[in-house]
């Protein structure tokens, strides 16, 4: 098979082809790594290609494919792994200058299931700084590009991520959503990306931004890849004391459910709050068609009143910050990762502190300083206090929409990729990218983001939210809306 | 500091107000939030892991046994157990933290409202206790340097093996109205504390290695006053020093307050080798803590019919081991207080356990050990002989196989290498000589080497016979009989005593 | 109570009182000094030059300013029955059993650090103790 075919086939399809023989899964890594070695020049998906570890993970499949083992559903298919997960023995630095060249002693647990199940993990993925950011560009590391247009952002923080599998170098990638950075990304690059439910999938490895609100997820050009990822990484852990002991979701049955295209008897409510003004109007043209298509699905479609979704950015911009400012205070020179100042006259402290101002980019310094101020006597009552029962708010207003719909939809993003640098400057026109997705991660549900459709070239996304532990209806109706549109292929480097 | 002042008079003006807050390492095999090894003194660094190095990424899974400990320890004090509560993070910058802050509980203590009763010189002085709570405890930090000590060392090195060790705080309230007898009360309420601890079985409470580390609150006001501004002596690491850091502290505020000047809440250090305190970081610099609750961890509700099941199933604690011991074994009045004052009530009572004689066990606690501890400046209970220890002694006393002497210096070897008694009788060869060959000859080459003793003997002085015991117990290293020694000597000296 | 779209004044951003023009609106106590800042980046251990005084002073009070809009929910009815949510999942008594696993080896436990010194981490001279 030529390796134009075989970058172009689905997760699922490589997956099936390798166990069957009519491909190796070191061809199939191979072709991946050209791929890479082809695009990613422009795209800057890629912080570390493991090309060493990548072909032998794949040999390990070939060999045990010819020694008749059982392989598991994704066994020889390639994988991008976001920078935020740790790798033992490869670099991780989460898109920041304190973290590189560490190389970490422990494997995430996400990381351990992955190689457990015979996928090839190709590299890590570039990222806003410790998945700060809606563009990659507060990475340290430069930021990646959006094969749609390359002078556009691939949406973040989990940018690298969705570039790479939106220019055809991996099937598959890990993203970590904190706020939405798995289904803004997704949505400006026309993939698929799934946040699960909060605990869903082991945090044990994902290095902590705010640990109340992270979780890991897959990013796929299809939801079936995106379902069979799924349940390749959720599960209990006991290393995670917020890891949910029960069964994983029947993401990938319910993704082949969908795609036979029937939503007679679904209720699907159109949340008021996350339209309107402020919103691109291309965005909301895509998003009403795709409204109107899952109508045509059979769908019945109710509009339903989340009125404190409001308070959802300013509860998410304290709460973040809060969480981060304690969970990175940990990078501090003196187990792992950069010192600096250590002239045998600075004292400790300052060292911490020359460290910290020279490893940290400008916004994980913004949002530390927030955190520290939100958190300090005398404010903690009315910030943080404030912005948890705001979530149990946030929570309620769910509860109340699930009562009278099966599943709520919105745009994953009031805008389309924006250019390079046009918001860099301004901290709350970044926070807004988060809008739509921020209530489901302040609720811990379960969303997808679909592309629906562009809006000036480019693509857009459709952010379907399920309740709690509901995961796979988001992937029920993600199919059925995804078979029913025409697939979106980035152009700008498909041809390259 | 210089005490000018005396005692007795400061207390004739003022009347001390003391607190304590009492540090305890739980003896899990396994640390707080991770699996990692708690053995004392393992090799730096050896006994961490993603979890307890900070390592990004790394998550906490609370320790289920430090859980039960620490609500068994709340109901041992009489406390009300929360039905929910959380951890919380204390968040402040310090290199023996792997992770800058420390996982602990803020305003859900674990257990709240107890009391302790302690008696002093015969009264009974209740403390209340405040919050009995779980947390980590941090690594260690070494000063390297000309001084070896914090200030004006050149660089540190950090030992995290100690890192997310599970360490229970107790907290008592403020305990007025003791008088003089502050001083007392303070380190009576830490003895009964270690007692109950350690009949819990929820630590091995060794003051001189950490497991058990105290701070001292006191303040001062005149009689009628509202209480004064309290300091935080830390640093106080042995029952004799609760006792001690009390008293000068009173001392150095008594002297402040006569001249006028105001006491500054602050955190002092209390100083083994000069008995006082010295000034710390000063609390108007404290740091600003930003608790929080810990978003990685889950809340603790403990169900009641577990917290009951535990409650059922406390052992005796102190002060019921102490009337039994009383009532049962019949040790008098005087015999309590004595063993009270040198505090090793405890080990009798568990030295009797393991199978002594009431009388054998009173006597080691009493005497060869309790010499050995004053010697070494330490609390009998923090020697490296155990109840179990003493109580084999007597039993290889009583079967002949050693000598009071013998073992003695088995105490000697536990005491120097913390092997056990068995251990250091093999190693050290130390058994009573019974080979009746050997003593002869000795006693033949002793009177041969003392003709005028021995001619004194025969002459029917026979306490000069003692001269030559101490001829042959001295040849056989002291592992004879001395009493069979003595026998042999009579009889081939024509002395025999009857 | 308003929505999402009322008080966006610069019509671009939706949800939160952005705009720099309008730093304190929706929050009114949010004003922020650069000593503040610069107590806050000293609590934070970061040793922020004058330059970043400045433009951090500058974007806190606007983000500051937008987020205190949470406390418009204490004002509203029955707020005080309103509990926190630290998890979107409540789940309680989440534990191990006391037994110990491996630790790492010593080597790896060291690899990564900046200095070492017999077997433990090396830092720069102390000043004080902070607790």
């Amino acid at each position: 098979m030529a390796d134009t075919d075989l970058i172009a086939m689905t997760a699922a399809q490589l997956a099936q082809a390798v166990a069957a023989g009519e491909v190796s899964a070191v061809e199939v890594t191979e072709a991946h790594l050209a791929r890479i070695t082809a695009v990613d020049t422009a795209v800057h998906a890629f912080l570390h290609v493991d090309t060493e570890g990548a072909l032998a993970a794949a040999r390990a499949v070939d060999a045990r494919r010819a020694a008749g083992d059982r392989l598991g559903p994704l066994a020889g298919v390639p994988l991008a792994m976001k920078d935020v997960v740790v790798t033992q023995g490869l670099p991780t630095t989460a898109g920041s200058k304190i973290l590189e060249n560490w190389v970490p002693p422990y494997d995430a647990t996400i990381s351990r299931r992955i190689k457990d199940a015979g996928i090839v993990m190709l590299g890590k993925t570039n990222m806003d700084e410790f998945a700060m950011g809606s563009s990659t560009e507060n990475s340290a590391y430069g930021p990646s590009s959006n094969p749609w247009d390359l002078d556009r952002v691939p949406g973040g923080s989990s940018g690298g991520s969705s570039a790479a599998v939106a220019a055809y170098e991996a099937p598959l990638a890990i993203g970590t959503d904190t706020g939405g950075s798995i289904r803004q990304p997704a949505a400006v690059t026309g993939i698929v990306g799934h946040k699960p439910t909060y605990g869903a999938v082991s945090r044990y490895g994902l290095i902590a931004f705010s640990s109340s609100l992270d979780q890991a997820g897959p990013l796929a050009r299809t939801v079936l890849d995106a379902a069979l990822l799924h349940e390749a990484i959720a599960g209990h852990d006991p290393c995670d004391s917020t890891s949910l002991d029960v069964p994983v979701a029947p993401a990938v049955a319910a993704a082949r459910e969908g795609a036979a295209g029937d939503l007679a008897g679904l209720r699907v409510g159109v949340v008021k709050e996350l339209q309107g003004e402020g919103y691109q109007a291309g965005v909301l043209a895509a998003f009403d068609a795709a409204v109107e298509k899952l109508r045509e699905l059979g769908a019945e479609v109710v509009e339903v009143s989340c009125p404190n979704f409001t308070y959802a950015l300013p509860a998410y911009y304290l709460i973040a910050p809060s969480e981060c400012s304690s969970n990175l205070a940990r990078f501090d020179s003196v187990r792992y990762g950069l010192r600096v100042g250590d002239d045998g006259a600075n004292s400790l402290e300052d060292v911490m502190s020359l460290t910290r101002e020279a490893g940290f980019g400008a916004e994980v310094k913004r949002r530390m300083m927030i955190g520290t101020y939100a958190l300090s006597s005398g404010y903690y009552d009315a910030y943080y206090g404030q912005a948890q029962k705001v979530r149990t708010l946030i929570a309620r207003d769910f509860t109340g929409a699930f009562e009278r719909a099966d599943v709520l939809v919105s745009p994953s993003s009031p805008f389309v990729a924006f250019a390079k640098g046009e918001r860099v400057d301004d901290p709350m026109a970044m926070y807004v990218n988060d809008l739509c997705t921020l209530p489901a991660s302040l609720a811990g549900t379960p969303a997808i983001s679909v592309p629906c459709g562009l809006s000036e070239g480019l693509p857009v996304g459709l952010q379907i939210m399920a309740p709690t532990l509901a995961d796979e209806r988001c992937y029920r109706v993600a199919a059925a809306y995804e078979a029913a549109v025409e697939t979106l292929v980035a152009p700008e480097v498909l041809s390259r | 500091m210089t005490a000018t002042l005396s005692y007795a008079d400061v207390i004739s003006r003022y009347e001390p107000v003391i607190g304590l807050e009492t540090h305890v390492e739980l003896g899990t095999a396994s640390k707080m939030f991770c699996g990692c090894a708690t053995e004392f003194g393992a090799e730096p660094n050896t006994q961490t892991c993603p979890v307890c190095l900070g390592l990004p990424g790394a998550l906490p899974v609370a320790n289920e046994k430090a859980i039960e400990s620490t609500i068994r320890i709340g109901l041992a004090l009489n406390c009300s157990i929360a039905t929910w509560c959380r951890f919380a993070r204390k968040n402040y910058f310090y290199p023996d933290m792997p992770k800058n802050f420390q996982t602990s509980q803020y305003d859900e203590p674990l257990c709240v409202d107890g009391y302790l009763d302690v008696e002093v010189d015969g009264q009974t002085v209740r403390v209340g206790i405040e919050r009995v709570h779980i947390e980590e405890d941090t690594g260690k930090n070494t000063h390297v340097g000309t001084s070896g000590r914090i200030h004006g060392a050149d660089y540190s090195l950090v030992d995290y093996n100690r890192a997310g060790i599970p360490l229970v705080e107790i907290v008592t309230k403020p305990v007025p109205g003791t008088g003089a007898l502050a001083p007392e009360v303070a380190r009576a309420y830490v003895t009964e504390l270690r007692d109950i601890l350690r009949a819990l079985g929820v630590s091995d409470v060794r003051m001189e290695q950490g497991s058990l580390r105290c701070d001292v609150n006191t303040s001062l006001n005149r009689p009628g006053e509202e209480w004064g501004t309290r300091t935080e002596t830390k640093n106080v690491n042995s029952l004799r020093s609760v006792e001690r850091a009390v008293r000068s502290e009173i001392l150095r505020q008594a002297e402040l307050l006569d001249a006028g000047e105001r006491i500054h809440q602050e955190t002092r250090h209390f100083s083994e080798t000069t008995g006082d305190t010295r000034p710390g970081r000063s609390k108007e610099e404290a740091t600003d803590y930003r608790y929080f609750p810990e978003p990685d961890l889950v809340p603790i509700a403990p169900d009641p019919a577990w917290v009951e099941a535990l409650r059922a199933e406390l052992p005796e604690l102190p002060a019921a081991r102490r009337a039994r011991l009383r009532d049962e074994l019949g040790v008098s009045a005087e015999d309590m207080v004595q063993m009270s004052n040198a505090g090793v009530v405890e080990l009798v009572g568990e030295t009797v356990e393991a199978g002594a004689p009431i009388g054998e066990a009173r006597n080691w606690w009493l005497g060869y050990l309790a010499q050995k501890a004053n010697e070494r400046e330490t609390d009998p209970a923090d020697l490296a002989v155990t109840p179990a220890h003493v109580a084999r002694l007597v039993e290889l006393v009583a079967d002949g196989s050693l000598t009071t002497a013998l073992a003695r210096q088995v105490v000697d070897g536990i005491l120097e290498t913390g092997a056990d008694v068995d251990t250091v009788v093999a190693e050290r060869g130390l058994q009573v000589v019974s080979d009746t060959g050997a003593l002869e000859k000795a006693a033949d080459d002793a009177i041969a080497a003392n003709p005028d003793v021995a001619e004194k003997v025969r002459g029917g002085k026979l306490p000069a016979v003692g001269a030559l015991v101490g001829a042959v117990m001295k040849a056989t290293r002291g592992q004879a009989d001395a009493a069979a020694v003595r026998e042999i000597l009579l009889r081939k000296l024509g002395a025999g005593q009857d | 109570m308003s929505d999402a779209t009322s008080d966006a004044s610069s019509g671009a951003v939706p949800g939160a009182s952005s705009s720099t023009t309008d730093p304190a609106a929706g929050a009114g106590n949010a004003r922020i000094s650069r000593a503040e800042v610069a107590h806050l980046a000293r609590l934070a251990r970061l040793a922020v030059n004058e330059q970043e005084l400045d433009l951090f002073a500058g974007q806190l009070d606007v983000i500051l300013g937008a987020v205190a809009r949470v406390g418009e929910v204490a004002a509203g009815e029955g707020a005080e029955d309103i509990p926190p949510t630290t998890h979107a999942v409540s789940m309680t008594n989440v534990y191990r059993a006391d037994q110990v696993t491996p630790s790492l080896p010593r080597d790896a436990v060291l690899a990564g650090a900046p200095d070492v010194e017999d077997g433990k981490f090396r830092v720069p001279r102390i000043l004080a103790e902070e607790a």
